[in-house]
């Protein structure tokens, strides 16, 4: 294929930033984590098949700070990915494409999502506490 | 008058339709799969916004329990087949987005190409694998309830 010199649109670094491009990049950064998170749930679904010390070995992994820590941002990722991935179904249905609407999506998702991140967090540990 | 038959929406005229005669001999586009990714990236969607909420609650009560208890719940046969569909869906959705990424980022293309492959195996290999891990745990706890 020839290479070929063409002008370029502006890249991010030109524009202020504003929710609706961090929400943007946060989806597919999510989005990406979520792939990764997948994978570690096949793991998970082998050692639980697999059962007695590969499944107490899993389960050491995911209660120690490493495993915690990882969790918590898959549920995070999870969470924002799917009332994100919402916002974005209504878009499709030509719902909510007013620069005000798309500001108030915008907030109603990062605050949905750490209130419904705490509460997943809540209900699993709060429960043994 | 021409806005009857459209109720509802009097202001909206009939579209025209703007594809050139060139576009459609061509058909499914430069992509060659016509709006197809868009169709399967929304729809394994759907099916896993209505299968997470279940889901994240039964993961929740995995806390703290031990391999047994979990084994359990999980060859329950609607969890099984929700989390069976969840695998699928997931999946599916995971390398199509992967795909986009891919795409969107990689400029190598021979780097673009063998990215696109094993994201494709990685993803199909996972599936496989969480499935067959499903339908044995199923298959080999019994009784399905306690």
């Amino acid at each position: 294929m020839a290479l070929r010199e063409r002008p370029l649109s502006p890249h991010l670094q030109v524009y202020r930033w504003q929710i609706t491009m961090v929400m943007s990049i946060l989806h597919r950064a999510s989005g990406v984590l979520l792939t990764l998170a997948a994978l570690g749930l096949a793991w998970w679904l082998l050692a639980l098949d697999a059962g007695g010390d590969h499944y107490m070995r899993a389960a050491r992994l995911l209660a120690s700070p490493f495993g915690l820590i990882g969790l918590f941002g898959i549920s995070l990722a999870l969470v924002y990915h799917l009332l994100n991935g919402v916002r974005h179904l209504l878009w499709d249905m030509g719902w909510g494409f007013e620069i005000s609407d798309t500001y108030r999506s915008g907030w109603a998702v990062a605050v949905l999502t750490i209130v419904l991140t705490a509460a997943i967090w809540y209900s699993a540990l709060g429960a043994h506490a | 008058m021409s806005n009857i038959g459209t109720a509802g929406a009097p202001d909206r005229a009939p579209r025209p339709d703007y594809r050139t005669p060139l576009k459609r001999v061509r058909g499914l586009g430069s992509a060659k799969s016509g709006v197809a990714h868009w169709w399967r990236q929304r729809i394994t969607a759907i099916v896993m916004l209505v299968l997470i909420p279940w889901l994240v609650g039964l993961f929740v009560s995995f806390v703290g329990v031990d391999a047994e208890s979990a084994r359990h719940a999980v060859a329950r046969p609607w969890n099984t087949v929700a989390l069976m569909a969840f695998v699928i869906a997931g999946f599916w959705h995971a390398k199509l987005g992967m795909q986009v990424v891919i795409e969107d980022y990689v400029h190598v293309r021979w780097l673009e190409v063998t990215l696109q492959v094993l994201v494709t195996l990685a993803c199909a290999l996972a599936a496989l694998a969480s499935l067959y891990a499903l339908i044995h745990i199923a298959v080999t706890t019994a009784p399905y309830y306690r």
